[in-house]
């Protein structure tokens, strides 16, 4: 009983699809046809229509690649490790499809030696992101390198822990 | 730790008002060269809002140059002094004074400085002040004294600048006080950081970085009016401010190129000039005295070392040699002194030069972002250990050491201001 049922019930689908379609005059304009058929007066309470809300922007998206906008570095390095090469890929995919955005590339230390050696340190870290997005094809005229020094520490203690976060360049969208 | 404490109680007392700076003071190894001075209570005092009698002793003590004796009584200017009974109780010189309120509201503040070894008066300094300036005529009275008993220009009466910052509470200001941490006012408050205070020769102006921009940008502020302006918002990090001593340019450090580098810029904006040109780090210049030369922090060896090129740009010579890590060279105004921070063994020194024999001087642990009193006889740096920074202040030949704190925030970025009328 079982099988016949699903399979009348297939049969009867399948016959109100084929209702669905208008049959074609041939003096019609094709154009015309496409824009009636999915307006048929016998849609059915089973039809779905997909809806677009428009472009998603990924950057919007809090679970997507590109929520990730931090670079860490070693002490005393100043290049991009394995670990933030892939946050730097997927920001330049964006930027070069997006070619509106424009980014700020902060660059920090962590809190050991002078101010403004440190901003000047600072300012390598966000220069070696800003060469790796260029190479990338990101427009120089979308990137803006600059430090913050050891003002703006991401954690606040004074051990390496603290440092290692505090050794940084984040990606700011304006 | 231990020896601030009971000033830190002091400072907890004062809680309810602003963040109130004092000074702690530690003088090591004077001893017998101290010139021994009594100080007497100046006659009506009490009248006026500060007690000039006190703030001269604490300048003198402060100093280190002299060895303070509390006449334990009141001495108008007018008095008749029994020199040989001051010689008696082993003053070399005698203070006295007096306070009078003038009919249009301001203080006449009158001194005389006694030579007790020769019995007779040395040096007077008449002043008529607003009540807010008696502070100062203290302290004016404190460089009368310096001047006339060592022969070098005492800086009592001139003025710091530096940051009180407390970062969880996104509070940053660019704070004025006397030389002595007293009569703090606020010249800068914002939301994000300010680095770098520098003061402009006349002490009218102060350049400085602030981040308010999301990047570092650096203004000049007109103290006296407030009125602002954007020296360089350049492409990328604009930082280091050091004004000429002409006071019409300032050297800058800007990576509008891919890398910081030393850069001139009249105080207008305008006139923008590259002026170091290396593959590395170059930053933190500083004018020399006369102003023909510039001092800065350079990478292009390896690790960053002080260097010093002509003014106008060119070829740099390497200052620094022993070590990895020197950094924040400033000049005396004599010319013949470069303070720096140097990483030796782990920690950050400050340490002086003399720049004729190249010979080094370590004078305090702990310390970063030196500056020098106008008349070259002390270096204020800022102390960093424990997260917790603070000011301190070390006479140039080592033998005296005052540190300076506050009861909210840290204090650090310190800038020495210029002599003043």
């Amino acid at each position: 009983m079982r099988q016949f049922k699903s399979l009348a019930f297939i049969i009867t689908s399948a016959a109100l699809l084929a209702a669905c379609k208008t049959p074609v005059k041939l003096n019609d304009t094709p154009v015309v046809e496409r824009t009636t058929a999915p307006q048929s007066s016998t849609a059915n309470d089973r039809d779905i229509r997909p809806v677009d809300t428009g472009a998603t922007d990924e950057l919007n998206n809090p679970g997507g690649v590109l929520a990730n906008r931090s670079i860490y570095f070693d002490f005393d390095s100043y290049t991009v490790r394995d670990d933030g090469k892939p946050v730097v890929e997927n920001h330049s995919n964006y930027l070069v499809k997006n070619k509106t955005r424009h980014i700020l590339i902060q660059g920090n230390t962590d809190e050991r030696g002078g101010t403004e050696y440190n901003l000047a340190l600072g300012q390598k870290r966000a220069e070696a992101v800003r060469k790796s997005m260029s190479s990338l094809g990101v427009a120089e005229s979308q990137i803006e390198a600059v430090s913050l020094g050891e003002e703006k520490p991401k954690a606040t203690g004074s051990n390496e822990e603290a440092w290692a976060q505090n050794r940084r360049a984040d990606i700011v969208y304006q | 730790m231990k020896k601030i404490s009971p000033f830190l109680f002091g400072a907890a007392l004062l809680a309810s008002t602003a963040a109130h700076a004092q000074l702690h003071v530690e003088i090591a190894g004077v001893g017998s060269n101290q010139i021994p001075i009594a100080v007497a209570g100046f006659a009506d005092e009490s009248m006026a809002p500060a007690q000039i009698s006190a703030i001269i002793k604490a300048d003198l003590e402060r100093s280190g140059v002299f060895k303070v004796i509390d006449a334990g009584t009141v001495l108008s200017d007018t008095a008749n002094i029994d020199y040989s009974a001051w010689k008696g109780r082993g003053a070399d010189a005698l203070v006295v004074g007096s306070v009078q309120k003038l009919p249009d509201g301001r203080f006449e503040v009158r001194y005389k400085l006694l030579d007790t070894v020769k019995g007779a008066p040395l040096s007077t300094l008449p002043q008529s002040v607003e009540p807010r300036y008696t502070r100062l005529s203290a302290h004016k009275i404190a460089d009368d004294i310096y001047l006339k008993l060592t022969g070098a220009r005492g800086a009592f009466a001139t003025r710091i600048a530096y940051v009180n910052e407390n970062r969880a509470a996104h509070d940053y200001r660019l704070e004025v006080a006397d030389a002595d941490g007293e009569g703090t006012q606020v010249a800068v408050k914002s939301n994000q950081p300010i680095i770098s205070p520098a003061w402009s020769p006349d002490g009218t102006k102060v350049a400085y970085v602030s981040f308010e921009k999301q990047k570092p940008v650096i203004y000049v502020q007109n103290l006296v009016t407030g009125q602002r302006t954007v020296v360089s918002n350049q492409k990328g990090s604009n930082s280091a401010p050091s004004w000429s001593p002409d006071g019409s340019k300032l050297a800058i450090a800007l990576s509008k190129d891919g890398h910081y580098q030393v850069y001139s810029v009249n105080v207008d904006g305008s006139g923008l000039r590259r002026l170091s040109n290396s593959n590395g780090i170059d930053t933190e210049p500083q004018f020399s005295a006369d102003g023909q030369s510039i001092y800065f922090t350079s990478d292009r060896s390896g690790g960053p070392q002080v260097y010093k090129m002509p003014a106008s740009g060119g070829n740099a010579t390497r200052v620094t040699f022993k070590g990895n890590y020197n950094i924040s060279p400033r000049v005396a105004s004599d010319g013949k002194t470069l303070a720096w921070v140097s990483q030796r063994e782990g920690g950050y020194s400050l340490y002086a030069m003399d720049l004729s024999s190249g010979q080094e001087l370590r004078l305090a642990d702990g310390a970063t972002e030196p500056s020098f009193s106008p008349n070259g006889k002390y270096i204020m740096y800022a102390t960093k250990g424990g997260g917790r920074t603070g000011l301190a202040v070390v006479s140039t030949d080592g033998r005296i050491k005052q540190r300076l704190s506050t009861n909210a925030g840290n204090i650090r970025e310190p800038n020495w201001g210029p002599f003043m009328k």
